[in-house]
């Protein structure tokens, strides 16, 4: 009898087993906490299923214990200092007021959801006295103001739009710079020119060309997104370019070699050889293209009075109401928050795309 | 939030009881995008909206603010903006080419008064030797520009220019703005067809700045006073960063004010569209002004919120409840500061729009001079009164308007001014614009042009 009788196995050493098993199911997920930015969930789960506390208990100090005591800092920071700069809008608000802003704007999305009932009931009548008079009934879209995670979400379509057009130019053109000296000759000038050019000179450019090119007034975008999302697309081109680019040009010698003697065409080239080994850094440049772009929006947004949380932040501003200061804190922090999740969003398809290396 | 919500129940009501028998207008269109800038007087807009009168009329409105008064005139121009809260001199100056061309009309006047100059706390230290005070100590009201002109001299002096804020080259602050300083004996500068900057031989340089800015800009010592509407000229009195020194209520009283506008081309292709903007505008303005005055403080409410002017209610409340205050607790009651729908506020006087075309005469942006004629036509073909009448009628007819209320037999001119309605005690009358222009001590007269830096002729 070779097999071990399971019955045999002491009840210590099927403990055994099981935190065996359980440490690599953690080890297992610690890969994901690492792209989702909770690695500090590892020692915590760690220590949790008995491993050596006191290394464990070091580990989470570092990774969770640390970042806690500077988030302290910063905020007691902010609350002790912000109250002395006095601006002609009052105080700049702390951590509370803006932290109050936030809920109220949370209670004035539910308000909002009152007045489209309202406008609903409206409607209705509406269609009641177009019954009478013998008129089709008419359906509309609410046409009260956007809430505040209606503009959270705008923005956010805005920005994917923007990135999805930018990468579809990108890539391709990035290829074609890898793999030829002379596609890389005659972009090079290009790229290095309209790299560097803000938003915010973009802006009139596209505006007008917009408005002269896309005449009809209820096509399927409205205007106003269109212009948001190419100043998106025309500043967040770039570093998919040049990351796609160098991540084509740099393939290994040897594959190359390969392809030759095997005689590939063009199209098998790219497919099987280029593409798999460019892709760690194609995705590098999407991820800074994607940062770019979110950073690029809020400002188009802010000049255009396009709506998103550019216009949110730039109607706060006008407003000049005793709230308007603490309103736009929570713009930013929200800005910060999303323009975060979405770096982890690229980087977590990063991770399961690749297989070498992150970068 | 408790005002809020009472409101909303109040809204509810405003909706129930509207007339259900009313016959709905045949629309062209019924979905419309408006815009409008963060001042008071866009009031009309938000109250129609709010309270359902445009739904009233099968009208699904969307109202936008905008950045400033040119990104607002070339959304209507371009077709993204259907209508818009504007300048009175934006419809008047696009269609006769100055600035952006195109022919706009205005069907609805939006109100009378509203504005305020404000100066800096600096300039008002230096203003307030010049100014005779009363037995309480505060000061003598309306203050002229002339106790402007030693604190002028003196940035001369200095080798500083005195530079003051407007919220665009044919906005009713521009010539407001000008008129005040004009009848203090300083010169606001003219315009001329290749420097339109506005400052040629001007004493005091003024320059655009839109209206939620103005209070910042102020404070950044950029400008030293502005001419703006309501509430920016409050604002800058709660923040302890200015001093309103005269109301336009105490230049001309009654002057007319922001119109609303819309592309000719849209009021030929959508005729009952544009009927029922306009009679859902007017049952705003009725509401605005009904029983005294009751409705402002839930007005206030409205307007406070941000997607409207979003300023803090009781810096709205000021003007809208008819007091202003000048100094920090200098408090004076001007129940008129600002009228939506009394001495038929609403209706598009001819001479209203020639007023605004004499002001562009007088300061060089027509450069040569007209005869009455002109005057005339330009103003049929902008203000039209036929229009907002027709949609008067319709409401007389639903009950939701009095016939009385409306200037039916009109000529569209108002009975001249007296000189003693306007600050510098000279008469207005639309019927007369040349003759007008003369009794005016500066500005263009008959035959001038401004070349180069130099008035000639």
């Amino acid at each position: 009898m070779t097999a071990i009788d399971p019955d045999s196995l002491s009840p210590e050493e099927a403990r055994e087993a099981r935190k065996v098993r359980l440490f690599t199911r953690i080890n297992a997920a610690d890969k994901w906490f690492q792209v989702l930015g909770l690695s500090w969930l590892t020692p915590v789960l760690k220590a949790a299923a008995g491993d050596n506390p006191k290394a464990q208990g070091a580990e989470i100090w570092r990774l969770l214990g640390v970042p806690i005591l500077a988030i302290i800092a910063f905020l007691t920071l902010w609350g002790t200092l912000a109250p002395t700069v006095q601006t002609s809008l009052g105080a700049i608000p702390g951590p509370a007021q803006v932290w109050e802003q936030a809920v109220a704007l949370h209670e004035d999305a539910q308000d909002k959801a009152e007045s489209k009932a309202r406008f609903e009931a409206q409607v209705a009548t509406l269609n009641e006295r177009r019954a009478e008079q013998g008129r089709e009934p008419v359906e509309r879209a609410y046409t009260g103001a956007p809430s505040y995670y209606a503009q959270i979400w705008t923005s956010i379509q805005t920005v994917f739009f923007g990135f999805l057009i930018a990468s579809v130019i990108a890539i391709p053109l990035g290829i074609m710079a890898g793999l030829s000296p002379t596609a890389n000759a005659a972009l090079n000038p290009i790229i290095q020119i309209f790299k560097p050019v803000s938003p915010l000179a973009w802006l009139p450019i596209v505006t007008m060309v917009v408005s002269a090119v896309y005449v009809t007034n209820d096509g399927l975008f409205a205007k106003s997104f269109l212009n948001s999302a190419i100043t998106v697309t025309l500043c967040s081109l770039w570093p998919t370019l040049i990351n796609t680019s160098l991540g084509v040009s740099s393939i290994d010698r040897d594959l190359v070699n390969v392809s030759k003697v095997l005689k590939m065409s063009t199209w098998t080239k790219i497919t099987k050889l280029v593409l798999p080994s460019a892709l760690p850094l194609i995705f590098t440049g999407l991820r800074l293209s994607l940062g770019v772009g979110w950073m690029v929006l809020i400002a188009a947004e802010m000049l255009a009075q396009n709506p998103g949380l550019g216009k949110f932040v730039w109607d706060e501003f006008q407003n000049g109401s005793s709230q308007s200061l603490a309103r736009i804190m929570v713009a930013v922090f929200t800005i910060g928050i999303i323009g975060f999740l979405l770096d982890r969003l690229m980087y977590a398809i990063q991770s399961l795309f690749t297989f070498s290396n992150h970068r | 939030m408790i005002a809020r919500k009472l409101f909303a129940a109040a809204a509810m009501t405003a909706a129930l009881t509207s007339p259900a028998a009313a016959e709905l207008l045949e629309l062209e269109k019924d979905e419309l995008t408006f815009g409008f800038i963060k001042l008071t007087d866009m009031a009309p807009l938000a109250v129609a909206y709010e309270n359902g009168y445009f739904l009233d009329e099968g009208l699904f409105v969307t109202l936008e603010a905008q950045a400033n008064w040119k990104v607002l005139l070339d959304g209507v121009i371009d077709g993204t903006l259907d209508g818009a809260h504007m300048l009175a001199g934006q419809p008047l100056a696009a269609t006769i080419g100055y600035g952006t061309e195109a022919h706009i009309i205005t069907p609805f006047s939006m109100d009378l008064n509203g504005n305020g100059i404000t100066v800096s706390n600096e300039v008002w230290e230096m203003m307030r030797p010049n100014i005779p005070s009363m037995d309480d100590g505060r000061p003598v009201h309306p203050i002229s520009a002339s106790a402007l002109t030693p604190v002028v001299e003196e940035f001369a002096n200095r080798g500083e220019p005195f530079n003051m804020g407007m919220v665009f080259p044919v906005s009713t602050h521009n010539y407001e703005l000008r008129y005040w300083l004009a009848a203090g004996g300083l010169e606001p500068g003219y315009y001329s067809p290749d420097n339109i900057s506005g400052q040629i031989g001007a004493d005091v340089f003024l320059s655009v700045t839109p209206p939620p800015q103005m209070p910042a800009t102020l404070e950044a010592g950029t400008i030293h006073g502005y001419c703006v509407g309501e509430p920016w000229n409050q604002q800058a009195v709660f923040k302890g960063i200015g001093v309103p020194v005269i109301t336009d209520y105490q230049m001309w009283k009654n002057n007319p004010e922001k119109v609303f506008g819309i592309t000719k081309e849209f009021a030929d292709e959508n005729p009952n569209t544009t009927k029922a903007i306009v009679k859902a505008l007017i049952r705003a303005a009725i509401w605005l002004d009904e029983n005294d005055n009751a409705n402002r403080l839930e007005a206030v409410e409205m307007l406070s919120r941000p997607e409207y002017v979003g300023a803090d209610a009781e810096v709205i409340a000021n003007s809208m409840t008819g007091f202003f205050e000048f100094e920090k607790g200098d408090r004076r009651d001007i129940p008129d500061f600002n009228v939506f729908f009394r001495y038929n506020a609403t209706y598009p006087y001819y001479s209203d729009a020639i007023w605004y075309l004499t002001q562009m005469r007088r300061w060089g942006q027509i450069a040569e001079t007209k005869d009455d004629q002109w005057y005339f036509e330009v103003a049929e073909s902008v203000y039209r009164p036929d229009i907002y009448l027709e949609a008067a009628r319709l409401l007389v007819d639903d009950g939701l308007a009095n016939e009385a209320d409306f200037p039916w037999e009109s000529d569209g001119f108002k009975a001249p001014t007296p000189a003693a309605d306007i600050i510098d005690g000279i008469a207005y009358d639309g019927r007369a614009p040349n003759a007008y222009l003369e009794s005016l001590p500066i500005g263009l007269k008959t035959g001038q042009t401004v070349v180069g830096n130099e008035v000639q002729g």
